[in-house]
């Protein structure tokens, strides 16, 4: 499976190449382009900033108050039982309800544990493979008045269990525990 | 729901803590928290503004139209109640297009836009159509093909090799995309 990491390494590079000789040929002002987009990626940190400092205060609490192992004590039977490591369930939790508080959660587990350890990558694919449940969900059938969601919630919290089930198979399987 | 769960955190954290007799550690965390976090940010405005530079470059070109061309054999597969010329269509598609290239402010509006659109073609007005449910799910389960905030991160917090997982989030983003979508068909009937 190193096909897989040789694959992660080239595809940035490769993304940003296509894109700039995409650009170049559809006589696109390419350094003009990559300014404006430049700013607005500044701004949109610069907006994250208060509720990354929010959050991460919040997250540093319950680690320090011994919140987060007491939660992983209490739930570690479950976990056992279905293989998964139970330092990750507080991620997978809170990532349903908010994007921004997971990852103070995800920062988290990256300075205890490290990015590079099984816990840290299983973290990380995790992050990219799952989406915030709740709040999307509100937003759209909020805008059009749909009362009656059906089977969205239901098929949404399935989607995102196989996300992180095949997130941690994968790492394991990829780099080893 | 997030005041909610900051407050949560904050209470049972200290409440927690003063219990355990970790006051110390506490301060420490109060003083630390702000500090990592403004950290952090300066990592990720490097890397978040470079892609996004990049992003746009691309969105002049054109990139979002021809990707949304693309895939309309794949939304006349997922979505046979809408008709082929109908609005709806190009909305999902440019919603589609901006989720994988992690364009998350460009994809809400188009999404916006179409489930109005959807909605036009409802008959029952405060029920979800078949349509909305599966174009939600799809939108709930992950599209991005390159998670660059993630990448950011993991280069923040000392990564040898930061984007080491990208393609591991991309089979993964696969993995959760296609049961939601399986999920959605299977129920659809019943529900």
């Amino acid at each position: 499976m190193s096909y897989l990491v040789f694959l992660s390494d080239i595809i940035i590079p490769l993304t940003a190449f296509s894109i700039i000789v995409y650009g170049v040929l559809q006589g696109v002002s390419v350094y003009d382009a990559f300014l404006e987009g430049a700013k607005e990626g500044l701004l949109a940190v610069w907006q994250i900033l208060p509720a990354l400092i929010g959050l991460l205060t919040a997250v540093a609490l319950l680690r320090a108050g011994g919140v987060t192992e007491a939660l992983a004590d209490l739930l570690s039977p479950v976990c056992q039982l279905l293989h998964f490591p139970s330092e990750l369930l507080p991620l997978a939790l809170v990532r349903l309800v908010s994007s921004s508080a997971a990852i103070g959660i995800l920062t988290d587990i990256f300075s205890v544990f490290g990015p590079d350890s099984f816990l840290g990558r299983c973290a990380s694919v995790m992050m990219c493979s799952t989406e915030t449940v709740f709040y999307t969900m509100s937003v759209y059938f909020l805008s059009v008045g749909i009362k009656n969601s059906r089977h969205t919630l239901l098929c949404a919290l399935c989607a995102n269990l196989c996300g992180v089930a095949a997130s941690c198979w994968l790492v394991a399987a990829v780099f080893g525990k | 729901m997030l005041n909610l769960l900051w407050a949560v955190f904050c209470i049972v954290g200290i409440a927690c803590g003063i219990l355990n007799g970790r006051a110390a550690e506490l301060t420490q965390a109060v003083l630390d928290g702000g500090k990592e976090a403004v950290e952090l940010a300066f990592t990720m405005a490097g890397i978040l503004a470079m892609w996004s530079g990049i992003l746009k470059i691309g969105e002049r070109a054109g990139l979002m139209d021809a990707l949304a061309k693309k895939l309309s054999p794949l939304l006349h597969l997922l979505f046979p109640d809408i008709p082929p010329s109908h609005p709806a269509r190009r909305y999902i598609a440019a919603n589609f297009a901006a989720n994988f290239l992690g364009l998350g402010w460009a994809a809400t509006p188009a999404g916006l836009n179409a489930i109005q659109a959807m909605q036009s073609l409802n008959r029952e007005k405060d029920r979800a159509s078949n349509a909305m449910c599966m174009f939600l799910v799809i939108n709930m389960s992950s599209l991005q093909l390159i998670t660059v905030n993630i990448i950011a991160y993991r280069s923040q917090y000392g990564s040898a090799s930061p984007a080491e997982i990208t393609a591991l989030g991309i089979a993964a983003t696969c993995v959760s995309t296609l049961s939601g979508i399986l999920a959605v068909k299977l129920l659809e009937r019943r529900w």
